[in-house]
């Protein structure tokens, strides 16, 4: 085939080109031709379609996600907004963090372990792009039944490539989430969070400005991997009756990325660089449309001296392919040579491609003929918006009306009925043990990590001197946005937020990653717009902004979606890690003290999910106020050294939280339902705003004036003590019989 | 004078500032030394760290042995520096020669890492004199190819000569050959270590601060010497 200039398209205008295999509709392609008021060629037809995909554009989501913009709480904590690479946090002392979640759904159920290794290679690169040192990731994961055979194909796949390009990194992993539901049997979600340090005035913005400044492109070779993989991927559901679509998913290399981290960071040192941007999802169409759109003038670059792995690849396939560990730099002409030299130093290919002009196109050349001229906006910012039609699903009013009370699902009434209740809850593969999922990531390496597996929350000490650290937890409980996506989306970020505050740390700042079924049934973009709103909402009034984050939608397969899956990470500040609270409880004698208000709350639950298979009903209620108030609690107990110990109630509520804090440290408790109580409600209902904690019998006082004062209502429901959790009046299990239920599980599932 | 302990940074070394931290801890001086440079910079022990140089591709440790600065450490080693190798700093250490046997994939096939109960068996090396023969420490253990194996001869010779550092109780997490975690030269200079000690010298972010004593013995070797 002859190439295809802009010269041959303005002479050929009726050439048939292939714009629906590459993902477009047609009104797109008219769109593109009135733009560039001719046919597009070959290679600018292949940028559009990958730049225009709903991966990249958002253009179903855009309308929704604006509201995190216009309900923006008043932060001073935000340095750098929605739309860059990734937000910015003012965490003090001079110390910026950044950190985003973002999904890699669909390669990963294609090809478990390279999705999912390439998932965390992606969110690395957009967090050095910001000129941060990377220094811990997060996975939040969602599988199908625990017994179904394809789990057991997809889950040690995608495990194994976190830990395999995870641990090659030199990150450590630090918490996350794993959840069985069968809504995910045909599309498992695999998110990735990383958390990035830098100095503020370290900074990096992707833009390409100053005309002569020279376009670099640096790290692995292009090949032939990942073409297409954001929009005939990642933007369409999956079908039977089509090929497969592995050639699609990209192939990690980690080695690489870790060269790529610490060459860029020297690079960042000594200040050579004015723009950057990373390349992932529609690589180098991505990378120079953007940095092009976002500077102040054009960009030209010479396609052919782009690195190649297979020298037979046409100009559309190296401006589609998503070959990973490739970053691209502006750099001033007199830095250009030291930029080199670094790259030497660490054995990175690196090569000027091209350089900033002072026109207003991005003109691609191949060879010395042009076959890309257009307006680079028009590729990157100025995407097809959708303003998609959504309606209340029928089936809503009908669920919501499902309630899980006492007549529909029976309840234990016995104390060996709750006590077998608790186990089976215990012993699901929801609650159980993940330890043969996380022994598998390295949560050691840099030796900063305060707080991870089995926490509410990870945290990393970001100085040595000053015991600054960070946290963050990562939620999203698709039962309760099934059931409700405007509370659902509310209590994600509800529970992130407590979980931050319950291991010592101030909540400041939240990303997102939203998964949802398909954007063209009117159900699901209904659910899309309620969590968004409902998200929107909660972060006003806790006055955490919405930093990034991603939107994944087309997860389901058929005429299925998953529940709407609103994952929410919320980053928290800790002035000094060494005052962080655990979960563990491991004083005898200390006070066990329930704090919030206890309501019979069964819908959506875990304790519904498991004994009787049910999902039902309401989800929790939420009161945000409350959960703010709840975290100033907890955040002054920990400083103030109130308590030694602080559990988050959620999935599995209060007893599910006694068996998790009394095996991890070892120490049995003596709870005592409180006059008036409902044993039953006590232990499973999963009441958003509240918390055990375990305090020092000295600080007891203190404590309770603290909460009377504050009106967080706290009772005090035990003491830390033997080696069983005794309900008195009720059953008494020991930790022996609790641990062989808890651990395990999975290990026996996948086995 | 203080101790100059050198840390060499691989293509894909990922503890070496650990071991940095843990070198100063320690109450040494940390240099850190760049596996292009043969020159040693006057360091008076040297520390491998973990990672996975070279992305562990072909076999771990393979390509790392040939790089420029390993040829000093390797001749040094021969005259007596103390050189701990930890996990891929292990790797190396046998792929160089101046430790036998080798690291393979774990029997369970996957990476594990957990908090690893070990007895050091060897009191007497440069980098085990701060602890006693049949002492029970914990220090986290991480490693996809960390099960040691070497010919039935060689391991009754690694018994016999006492040249077993560390044993791992309790559980053997990789399938190791008479759960070794560590061994030592004849001459006890040089040292390796497939779980990380530099991940156990502080409360705050260890299981135990019980790794601190390789590094504090190294230093007592050092200034007795």
């Amino acid at each position: 085939m002859s190439l295809d200039t802009v010269k041959n398209a303005e002479q050929t205008p009726d050439v048939a080109q292939p714009w629906a295999e590459l993902g477009l509709k047609e009104d797109e392609y008219a769109r593109i031709r009135e733009i560039l008021g001719r046919r597009p060629t070959g290679a600018e037809l292949a940028m559009y379609s990958v730049m225009w995909s709903e991966h990249c554009s958002y253009k179903s989501s855009k309308v929704h996600l604006k509201q995190f913009g216009d309900k923006k709480p008043d932060s001073d904590a935000m340095l750098v907004g929605i739309g860059e690479n990734a937000g910015v946090v003012d965490v003090g002392q001079g110390y910026a963090v950044t950190f985003k979640v973002e999904s890699h759904n669909h390669p990963s159920y294609i090809e478990p372990y390279q999705g999912a290794a390439t998932g965390i290679g992606g969110i690395v690169r957009d967090i050095l792009a910001m000129g941060a040192r990377p220094v811990a990731v997060m996975d939040p994961l969602r599988f199908g039944a625990a017994d179904h055979p394809d789990t057991r194909r997809v889950l040690p796949g995608i495990v194994a490539g976190i830990g395999g390009y995870g641990n090659c990194l030199g990150l450590p992993n630090i918490g996350g989430e794993v959840v069985f539901d069968s809504c995910y049997q045909g599309n498992p979600l695999v998110n990735a969070l990383c958390v990035g340090v830098m100095k503020h005035e370290d900074i990096h913005l992707a833009q390409a400005s100053g005309a002569g400044n020279k376009v670099i492109l640096y790290g692995a070779r292009t090949g032939g991997d990942g073409i297409g993989g954001v929009s005939v991927l990642a933007s369409e559901t999956f079908d039977d009756t089509k090929p497969t679509k592995r050639p699609a998913v990209q192939v990690g290399d980690p080695f690489q990325e870790k060269l790529l981290i610490e060459c860029t960071l020297e690079i960042f040192r000594e200040k050579l660089v004015k723009g950057i941007q990373d390349l992932g999802g529609a690589g180098l169409s991505c990378a120079t449309s953007e940095l092009a759109s976002a500077g102040s003038g054009g960009m030209r670059v010479e396609l052919d001296t782009v690195p190649l792995r297979d020298t037979t690849l046409s100009p559309e396939e190296i401006l589609m392919s998503e070959s990973q560990e490739r970053m691209c730099a502006i750099v001033e002409p007199d830095k250009v040579d030291r930029f080199l030299e670094i790259c030497e130093k660490w054995d990175v290919i690196a090569t000027v491609i091209g350089e900033v002009t002072d026109g207003e196109r991005l003109e691609i050349f191949w060879h010395g003929e042009l076959v890309v001229d257009v307006p680079p906006r028009t590729v990157a910012h100025e995407g097809p918006t959708y303003q998609r039609p959504y309606a209340r699903p029928s089936w809503q009013d009908a669920l919501q009306a499902d309630a899980p009370t006492g007549e529909r699902l029976a309840r234990p009434t016995t104390g060996e009925g709750l006590k077998a209740d608790l186990l089976k809850v215990a012993g699901s593969p929801n609650q159980a043990s993940k330890s043969w999922i996380t022994d598998q990531y390295d949560r050691y390496v840099l030796g900063n990590t305060v707080l991870s597996v089995g926490e509410d929350s990870g945290m990393i000490r970001i100085d040595e001197e000053t015991n600054l650290g960070v946290s963050v937890a990562t939620d999203g409980n698709g039962r309760y946005a099934k059931l409700d996506p405007y509370t659902g989306a509310q209590l994600a970020l509800a529970e992130a937020y407590r979980n931050v505050a319950a291991g010592g740390a101030k909540p400041l700042a939240v990303s997102d990653c939203l998964n949802f079924g398909s954007p063209e049934d009117p159900d699901v973009m209904w659910q899309f717009a309620e969590a968004t709103r409902g998200l929107a909402d909660a972060c006003l009034v806790l006055g955490t902004p919405v930093t990034g984050g991603n939107v994944s939608l087309y997860n389901q397969t058929g005429e299925v979606a998953i529940h709407p899956t609103p994952v929410v990470a919320v980053l928290g500040v800790i002035d000094d890690v060494t005052r962080r609270t655990p979960i563990a409880f491991t004083e005898e004698g200390q006070l066990l003290y329930l704090l919030g208000d206890t309501a019979d709350e069964l819908g959506g639950s875990a304790w519904s999910q498991v004994v009787h298979d049910h999902l039902g009903g309401l989800p929790p209620k939420v009161d945000l106020e409350r959960e703010r108030l709840l975290g100033d609690i907890l955040i002054a107990a920990s400083r103030d050294g109130m308590i030694d110990a602080a559990h988050d109630l959620s999935d599995g509520g209060l007893g599910q939280a006694l068996v998790e804090s009394c095996l991890k440290g070892g120490r049995g408790a003596r709870i005592i339902v409180p006059e008036g109580m409902d044993p039953f409600v006590l232990l499973f209902s999963e009441s958003a705003g509240r918390a055990v904690v375990a305090v020092p019998r000295s600080e007891e006082l203190r404590f309770n004036d603290m909460c009377t004062a504050r009106g967080l209502p706290a009772t005090r429901i035990g003491v830390v003590d033997g080696e069983s959790l005794d309900v008195q009046g009720q059953f008494t299990v020991s930790l022996a019989e609790l641990k062989d239920a808890h651990t395990g599980v999975i290990e026996a599932l996948l086995a | 004078m203080t101790t100059r302990v050198g840390v060499v940074t691989f293509p894909g070394s990922l503890d070496d500032r650990d071991a940095q931290r843990a070198v100063r801890l320690a109450g040494a001086e940390p240099v850190a030394l760049w596996h292009r440079d043969k020159d040693l910079h006057q360091v008076d022990a040297v520390v491998l760290p973990g990672g996975f140089s070279y992305g562990d591709y072909l076999r771990c440790g393979a390509i790392s042995r040939f790089s420029p600065v390993m040829e000093t450490v390797i001749e040094q080693a021969k005259l007596g520096m103390p050189v701990l190798g930890i996990c891929n700093g292990f790797q190396v250490l046998c792929e160089s020669h101046l430790l036998p046997g080798a690291l393979t994939r774990n029997d369970s096939l996957h990476f594990v890492c957990r908090d690893q109960k070990l007895r050091i068996e060897n009191a007497g090396t440069a980098w085990t004199r701060d602890y006693s023969a049949g002492q029970e420490i914990v220090v986290p253990l991480k490693n996809g190819e960390g099960r040691f194996v070497a010919d039935e001869h060689v391991l009754d010779e690694l018994e016999a000569e006492g040249r077993v550092v560390a044993r791992y109780l309790d559980v053997n997490p990789n399938g190791s050959y008479r759960d070794i975690a560590g061994i030592t030269n004849a001459a006890g200079n040089v040292v390796g270590l497939m779980p990380h000690p530099e991940h156990a010298v502080e409360p705050l972010t260890g299981p135990t601060v019980e790794g601190l004593g390789f590094f504090t013995s190294v230093l007592k070797q050092l200034v007795n010497a």
